[in-house]
């Protein structure tokens, strides 16, 4: 293995992006395949397929036999809000294997009682999001109701690239976050990949309904999130291109 | 920084989480900008009841000093072994090993499993 493409493949690790070590086992040269990969052919669906399920594995190319190992970030999930949908939600993200933390700077709502056992933040989300920011494999999920919190996290979470950001409120509500959104100079194309109302539409009829549709979604985005294509491909997807 | 002899290894009560494969990279790259010749052992493929999952590792100096596991400890000292050999030679090497271990007899497949362990030199 090249030391290059070691180190190359470690400093991807450290800033949680992914990446694939791809191994030429008869000569041993190694190089490294990141998510906007320009690869084609067979390879390229090899390639993508892995980013997807995150496996790796032995592939019998026309060039030879190639090993790809395959390091995909733990995905995340950030809540804005303390309430009762990021409780119920809490529980089920742990099953479902996403790290999940709160942040609420309303500290009735963000008590230690309330979300015993949860990465809990009772800060403004500007303050914490300086702390810990947001990535490409984290969740924006926003469900405080209230634009002083939810949209500040929300704008940061598409201009980072969250691989999903979804935001609580009936259409009409959104509508007019949408206008604060292109007033805070968001493209069209970045507020349309906000998934509001949030959560797959399964009828939900109350919080713990609401969060299963919404890690449902947060699941969907995951799994079908763009691969093998430029960063905007994401914003593409989202106009419905 | 001194060398240390050999550590005796502890094979992992459980396997670590799929999202901690990976920690056994810095080991290796540390290593190499401390001037120690590296071998990287990795597992490309298993059948059956296999400990340790595709893509995990085991790094190793000329010394003997290894980090990670490729089998939860049934066939690391043959991959160690091997990759002093890869290390001389610099060339790559594939291994094949059938695992029969107290892993396998506990999740109830006492016929075990099969991995093969891809060791190369870092350079």
């Amino acid at each position: 293995m090249d030391i290059a493409a070691l180190a190359e493949l470690n400093a991807a690790r450290h800033e949680r992006r992914a990446a694939i070590l791809l191994t030429d086992i008869a000569g041993g040269a190694g190089r490294v395949i990141l998510e906007s990969h320009g690869e084609t052919g067979e390879l390229g669906d090899i390639v993508e397929r892995a980013f997807r399920s995150g496996r790796s594995g032995l592939y019998a190319l026309e060039g030879g036999e190639v090993f790809l190992n395959v390091h995909v970030p733990a995905p995340r999930i950030a809540v804005i809000g303390a309430v009762h949908i990021s409780q119920a939600l809490a529980g089920i993200a742990a099953i479902a294997g996403y790290d999940l933390r709160v942040i609420d700077p309303r500290t009735a709502f963000a008590t230690p009682e309330r979300f015993a056992g949860i990465d809990l933040a009772a800060e403004w989300p500007q303050d914490e999001l300086a702390k810990r920011p947001l990535d490409a494999f984290t969740a924006l999920v926003a469900v405080t109701h209230d634009p002083k919190i939810d949209d500040f996290p929300i704008a940061q979470a598409l201009r980072t690239g969250c691989f999903y950001v979804g935001a609580l409120g009936s259409r009409k509500t959104h509508a007019k976050r949408v206008d604060r959104l292109e007033a805070e100079g968001l493209s069209a194309a970045q507020i349309a990949r906000i998934h509001a109302p949030i959560g797959l539409d399964i009828a939900a009829a109350n919080p713990m309904e609401i969060a299963v549709a919404i890690m449902a979604e947060v699941i969907d985005a995951y799994r079908r999130r763009p691969i093998g294509a430029p960063a905007s491909a994401a914003e593409a997807q989202a106009a419905g291109a | 920084m001194t060398t240390e002899t050999a550590p005796v290894h502890t094979p992992p009560v459980h396997a670590p989480s799929i999202h901690a494969l990976g920690q056994e990279l810095d080991i290796a790259e540390a290593w190499h900008k401390q001037g120690r010749d590296v071998a990287i052992a990795t597992v490309v493929e298993t059948w059956g009841s296999a400990p340790r999952p595709t893509g995990s590792h085991l790094v190793i100096d000329a010394e003997g000093n290894f980090e990670g596991s490729v089998s939860g400890g049934c066939v690391e000292g043959a991959v160690i072994a091997d990759a002093m050999d890869v290390l001389a030679t610099g060339k790559p090497r594939m291994l094949e090993f059938g695992v029969a271990d107290e892993t396998a007899w506990q999740v109830g497949l006492s016929c075990g499993g099969r991995i093969r362990v891809y060791v190369e030199r870092l350079g």
